[in-house]
């Protein structure tokens, strides 16, 4: 990398984005220099000493906290006063593991608060032993933890709806609904040995005790798989907007089966047809069907670098960096283009490559200097390949609901600037 | 002291020996739910009727609950406002969603089950104070919607045996998923 991108972060205001851009222009080869409206940068910076070797720094604090100079937010469409979703910084996140406090978020009637030691989680139905868990009952198993993803099944549509024109959104507009921890918890399947569960049993349903009591059924073979009571998260207590102090974890499947602050588990032969489950989270087809329990998450990828806002400052090497995941196993190989998927060359997977996880990719890139287009394209362990863009919307129609795997692609202009391609590229 | 600490070695590698076993089960963790403790909170109901509650209620003794509880958010005639729109159905009974973006989605053109509708409204509404309706209440305000969206005659009482009964529109356009991995896009 001999040159420097500019920096950025769309999680601050327009004009922090703007003045950003304003200052990267022109200045080729060099970092760019904010210019105006960057009152945390200039607040940080106020605070650096002209000779940090000079001075003695601040001794140890309890809680640590972020460079004064990052500033990473979530984000959310729309963004009335009450927020249902938030979306994860993807462009300003390195590595594959999303920092807690930076999950994204999506619920359906806000956040409860809920006192641990009054916590407990009921299991019943089509078991011999309907029993009670505290929260330190769940702790006493044999635990478990995982490094998966987790995204909301709604994630990626405005890649999959695109405008006719070129747009500037982040990768965190268009895919902020992923993230990824270490889930630490108790595996589902210790907890209905447990209780006895009858092997007549094919559907459970999970309760949450938020205002919506949301509900969704789940099969039995994903408890006896690898579905997890987690009340970890990245090495602490579960986030509350994560489901605080214990949420169901199923690896691989859509955001919203993954019940939080579950209070309840019933087991039965047969689903439940919850709200969540019929009304919203089903995918209309072309053939005037409507797919049910639609949990799994197919092969995605995208490229988060470089991305809108980011605006290259000159030809030349760059690397060419983004996650790819798939809900069904591990990702095999990302192949990127940059002439619009006419050729392809194979990119570099940062280890670990872990199942139903973001996979770090990485490709060296030599731009030219003239109009590009990016594309990444992942394969997964079952071969399933990240579909065009033409091609889901045949299997699936312009208009369906949820699970929007399709290839995204980032056009490059000859002034370095990035944006989301239009059309059905 | 030396046997003595040979004896405990002894006994650690027994009790070593014991845990690396695979744990009878069950472990004896956690404690029975009595009755009462399951009635409390298993609130589902599903579309064989299994969870319904005794009560019963009208579209006409739904309006009036109606009009003070769910207007504000849904519209007068469930025509939708801040809430999601409840009432309407598209023309000829389509149910083209993925090729037609100007369809409506609504209890009556989209929801496969009725007891859905009990369910859900009985668990999370009205937005403001969730959990307050009765079972009465929440038969009527049912039956008021379906109503609304002529799926069930004015004056039907919604009760734990008619409500699994009442046949939507919707009910025959779900399948199950048949995305199995692999080379084919679905």
């Amino acid at each position: 990398m001999s040159q420097s991108r500019s920096r950025r972060s769309t999680s601050g205001t327009l004009s922090r984005r703007r003045a950003l851009i304003a200052g990267a222009a022109g200045l080729v080869g060099a970092i760019a220099r904010p210019l105006a409206g960057q009152s945390a940068d200039q607040a940080a910076r106020a605070r650096v000493p002209g000779d940090p070797t000079r001075i003695q720094g601040p001794g140890g604090t309890d809680v640590g906290s972020r460079s004064s100079f990052e500033t990473p937010k979530r984000i959310s469409q729309g963004g009335g006063a009450r927020r249902t979703a938030t979306q994860t910084p993807l462009q300003d996140l390195t590595g594959i593991i999303t920092p807690s406090d930076l999950h994204y978020e999506r619920h359906h009637a806000g956040v409860p608060a809920i006192d641990p030691s009054q916590y407990t989680l009921l299991i019943h139905g089509m078991v011999e032993r309907p029993s009670v868990f505290t929260l330190a009952d769940l702790k006493r198993f044999p635990g478990k933890s995982i490094i998966r993803f987790l995204e909301c099944s709604g994630n990626g549509g405005r890649a999959y709806r695109r405008e006719a024109q070129d747009i500037e959104v982040s990768p965190q507009q268009i895919d902020g609904l992923t993230s990824t921890s270490e889930w630490t918890g108790v595996p589902l399947a210790a907890l209905f040995r447990e209780v006895g569960a009858s092997p007549k049993a094919t559907w459970f349903l999970a309760e949450a005790m938020d205002a919506a009591v949301m509900t969704r059924s789940i099969p039995m073979e994903k408890a006896f798989d690898d579905a997890l009571i987690a009340y970890g998260q990245n090495g602490e207590a579960l986030r509350p907007e994560q489901g605080y102090p214990a949420r169901l974890f199923l690896p691989g499947f859509e955001g919203s089966s993954n019940v939080k602050w579950i209070r309840r588990i019933e087991l039965a032969d047969r689903p439940f047809m919850t709200r969540e489950e019929t009304s919203k989270y089903t995918d209309p087809l072309p053939d005037g069907t409507a797919r049910m329990f639609s949990f799994v998450m197919d092969a995605k990828s995208i490229i988060t670098e470089p991305a809108w806002p980011d605006r290259l400052t000159g030809p030349g090497w760059w690397e060419v960096r983004g996650i790819a995941w798939s809900g069904r196993g591990r990702i095999t190989r990302v192949d990127v283009s940059a002439d619009g998927g006419k050729t392809w060359q194979r990119a570099t997977l940062d280890d670990p490559v872990l199942p139903k996880c973001h996979t770090r990719f990485r490709l060296p890139w030599k731009w030219t200097g003239s109009d590009a287009m990016l594309m990444s394209r992942a394969t997964d362990e079952t071969g399933y390949v990240q579909p065009t863009t033409a091609a889901l919307l045949a299997a699936r129609g312009p208009f369906t609901s949820y699970h929007f795997n399709n290839i995204r692609p980032w056009r490059v202009s000859a002034d370095g600037t990035v944006r989301l391609a239009g059309g059905a590229v | 002291m030396r046997s003595g600490f040979l004896l405990f070695v002894c006994w650690l590698s027994v009790a070593i020996g014991i845990a690396a076993q695979a744990p009878a089960t069950p472990l004896g963790i956690g404690r029975p739910a009595t009755p009462d403790e399951v009635r409390a909170i298993d609130i589902d109901a599903a579309p064989d009727g299994h969870g319904l509650p005794e009560g019963k209620g009208t579209a006409a003794s739904g309006a009036t609950i109606y009009a003070a509880k769910c207007a504000g958010c849904h519209g007068a005639k469930g025509e939708g406002g801040s809430a999601e729109r409840l009432v309407g159905l598209n023309a000829g009974g389509s149910f083209a969603y993925a090729t037609d973006g100007k369809l409506i989605r609504t209890v009556g053109s989209y929801w496969p089950y009725a007891t859905t509708l009990y369910d859900y409204t009985y668990r999370a509404m009205p937005f403001t104070q969730p959990g307050s309706l009765t079972p009465d209440e929440t038969y009527s305000l049912v039956a008021y919607v379906l109503t609304l969206n002529g799926v069930i005659q004015d004056g039907a009482v919604m009760d734990k045996t008619t409500l699994p009964k009442v046949a939507m529109p919707a009910h025959d356009h779900f399948v199950p998923d048949n995305r199995k991995g692999g080379a084919v896009v679905k």
